[in-house]
């Protein structure tokens, strides 16, 4: 789905703070279907060599710090296997 | 009143404002009836698109906290049985009237028969027990549809009301009691916590209490094999467990469901067995029998299933013979057998349906025990 | 502190992982059914929801909210009995297309034209999957199921068109790859009050991709991708699935026509506060 994807950047980028999430991923629910993996807008999620107890290969948060708490993996998560929720920022930027 | 009214009106008489149903001859009155009364009750009449979509909904209104009713002839009580076997699984309570004509198939439309009494039974797939009650006369509809509601409210299952074309359509005067003197019963509700509630969890009564839906308890209803919490069990003792309970109910409940009427037992050597309309030529056949001298009674099936096996044993082993008489070729009468398990002779009287049985057919069959005794 | 996933409150926890197979639809379907209810703030008690039987019929059994798992195609009419028997309830049925249109189809177009007040998602999977895969009648023609080996000979059934013909007062058709979409539709059909249907679209990777050359989960999202378009307010006599065309998502039908209850106590129960609608 490359529409999702920022194909350009807003002017004022640099001030606008970006929501940040953490993944959560319950292995022992998830069936290794692969849809978070390949439509997570910011390709934060990866197969990696771990699998889980019914042998089914899961998926790793390996690029966190990308996740913008979107919550698209959550809903389109057949299984109830993963969420993200927002990780709480300083607010560092003053106009 | 005709008994189809009657019916209808016993119906109402019970606290029934929900009436779901399809066009059948010889049941449409009840539809009819209800159609005009219920709106101006509160309640709700709804023809549906076809007899299985009628049966589902009166299981919906009655999971919605309502008294709940559908009336129907033979065809369409085909058409129920898959839902029936639903509203058993789930115990959900609930009236089916099946005014019956003869069969099979479209079979005669306006004309009698009893030919659905082992369908009542064993219509629906699975084992399981169920109540079911043959009134004789529009009274009766009408007493009888009060208590099925009654029984179906308290033993969580649905009630079958096996009237006939004939009882359904004679006009017989009606005795309608005041409201307080009409008992009624209404089904148990769960108490504590809502959020520990089983809805299948039951006591030594093996009826469980039953929440409604809305009131907040989130429970799970299935036609699949259940636990207590309502919850799929897809193996053997799960079935077991949840079979075995649906048929307890019933049958450790059996003596106090049970209805039956004796006329001139005392000294009778022959004994008739009717139901329905059949008792009222079994009744006519009866006193002719006496007026000749022959030593005949009468044992009056209100109840036919649960079927009072015990009582027609013990009938079996005091008296020469047991004539069944209905409308069919042979149904009830198979219970009797079964029930004088060889005790007692056995008879028939029958036919294939289209008419009542003719008193002078009783007589005749009487007069064949009595003279051969 | 054992972390807990955002829809756990609505589903019965001792009953996950539940039985679909990997990658199927329902999941994410039923996933989007619960982010719209989160989203409603509607009383959970006044939730009720019904469904028959097969893959999709199984949702109301993970679900803790009122949930009825009743016979195959009859959820309609036990939900209108049970709408009927208690106007207070948000009565949803949740099925699958062989429920719902098979053998529920007559069901489907009477609760339609009554209006009775019911929101109906249907999960059209292009098949009977419980059963191992044979044809439905929403199998495109052409496909192949267990049943038609070689390839169905019979046209399927276009959803919105006879949802739409029958009476819908709302008719949508997203695809579970537009989660964002359909979870908006559905929180839009809980607004709405009348027989409203959204078709969902999903993925039966087991039964019915492994057959037609989709074999893997995201072979049939990819498919999706594909051919989608979405189109508002669409002719929903384009919306015929076929294997060569684009498939038209979207909201074809939003309209107001009196519900069986309004037109109900319109008649006989004039003199109540209840505000009755009538176009």
């Amino acid at each position: 789905m490359e529409g999702v994807k920022f194909w350009r950047k807003p002017l004022d980028w640099e001030m606008i703070q970006v929501t940040r999430g953490r993944v959560h991923i319950f292995e022992d629910r998830c069936k290794g279907c692969g849809y978070c993996i390949a439509y997570c807008p910011r390709d934060v999620l990866s197969f990696t060599d771990r699998f889980n107890r019914k042998g089914y290969h899961v998926p790793s948060a390996l690029k966190e710090e990308e996740c913008v708490n979107c919550h698209f993996c959550e809903i389109i998560c057949p299984d109830f296997a993963i969420y993200s929720e927002e990780i709480p920022q300083p607010k560092e930027i003053e106009l | 009143m005709n008994g189809d009214v009657a019916c209808a009106e016993g119906a109402i008489a019970a606290g029934c404002r929900f009436f779901a149903g399809y066009p059948i001859t010889p049941a449409t009155e009840v539809a009819e009836h209800m159609a005009v009364r219920l709106p101006y009750l509160g309640g709700m009449h709804i023809q549906m698109e076809d007899e299985i979509a009628s049966m589902a909904a009166i299981l919906g209104a009655s999971w919605a906290g309502q008294k709940a009713m559908t009336s129907t002839s033979g065809p369409g009580f085909s058409l129920m049985m898959e839902n029936l076997g639903l509203g058993i699984v789930t115990e959900t309570p609930c009236v089916v009237v099946n005014v019956q004509r003869a069969g099979p198939s479209t079979g005669l439309p306006t004309l009698v028969a009893q030919g659905d009494m082992m369908q009542a039974r064993w219509g629906s797939h699975g084992h399981y027990e169920i109540i079911a009650l043959v009134p004789s006369s529009p009274q009766e509809a009408f007493d009888y549809t009060i208590r099925a509601f009654n029984l179906s409210e308290k033993y969580r299952v649905p009630v079958l009301l096996m009237t006939d074309e004939v009882v359904g359509h004679m006009m017989e005067k009606v005795t309608i009691p005041p409201k307080s003197a009409i008992r009624l019963v209404s089904r148990r509700k769960p108490r504590g916590a809502k959020a520990r509630h089983q809805p299948f969890s039951a006591d030594a009564s093996h009826i469980p209490p039953m929440a409604t839906a809305g009131d907040g308890y989130f429970m799970h209803i299935t036609g699949l094999t259940h636990d207590s919490r309502g919850y799929p069990g897809m193996d053997a003792p799960t079935q077991k467990e949840m079979v075995e309970r649906l048929v307890a109910k019933i049958r450790t409940h059996a003596e106090e469901i049970m209805d039956v009427e004796e006329y001139l037992l005392e000294d009778a050597r022959v004994v008739l067995v009717s139901y329905g309309v059949s008792v009222r030529s079994s009744l006519k056949a009866m006193f002719e029998a006496r007026d000749r001298g022959m030593k005949v009674g009468l044992l009056k099936l209100n109840t036919v299933w649960p079927f009072p096996e015990r009582r027609v044993r013990e009938l079996a082993t005091t008296m020469d013979a047991l004539i069944t008489v209905e409308i069919n070729l042979g149904q009830i009468a198979l219970e009797v057998e079964r029930s004088a398990a060889g005790r007692a002779a056995t008879d028939l009287v029958g036919h294939a349906g289209g008419t009542i049985i003719e008193p002078g057919a009783i007589l005749e069959a009487i007069e064949a025990r009595c003279l051969n005794v | 502190m054992k972390s807990v996933h955002p829809y756990d409150e609505l589903l019965r926890t001792d009953r996950i992982p539940h039985i679909w197979c990997p990658g199927c639809g329902i999941g994410t379907a039923f996933s989007s059914m619960l982010a719209a209810i989160k989203e409603s703030a509607l009383p959970l008690e006044d939730f009720a929801v019904v469904s028959g039987i097969g893959c999709t019929g199984r949702v109301a059994g993970y679900l803790k909210l009122d949930s009825f798992h009743t016979t195959h195609g009859r959820a309609l009419p036990f939900a209108t009995g049970l709408k009927l028997g208690n106007p207070r309830l948000n009565v949803v049925t949740f099925s699958g297309d062989g429920d719902l249109f098979a053998i529920g189809g007559n069901h489907f177009i009477h609760a339609a034209r009554r209006n009775i007040d019911l929101a109906v998602f249907c999960v059209n999977n292009f098949n009977y999957g419980m059963t191992g895969g044979q044809v439905a009648p929403t199998t495109p023609y052409g496909a192949k199921t267990a049943t038609t080996p070689m390839g169905n000979d019979e046209w399927p059934f276009n959803l919105p068109l006879l949802a739409y013909a029958v009476g819908a007062v709302y008719v949508a058709r997203w695809t579970t790859l537009h989660v964002r979409r359909l979870t908006d539709a559905i929180r839009e059909v809980f607004d709405r009050r009348g027989f409203r249907f959204i078709e969902i679209l999903a993925p039966c990777p087991t039964a019915y991709g492994r057959r037609n050359r989709m074999k893997a989960p995201l072979d049939v999202l990819k498919y999706f991708e594909a051919r989608v378009r979405v189109r508002h307010d669409a002719d929903p006599a384009e919306a015929q699935i076929d294997l060569e065309s684009p498939i038209v998502v979207g909201k074809f039908v939003d309209r107001k026509r009196p519900t069986f209850l309004d037109l109900w106590s319109k008649r006989y129960a004039p003199d109540e506060d209840e505000e009755v609608h009538v176009a």
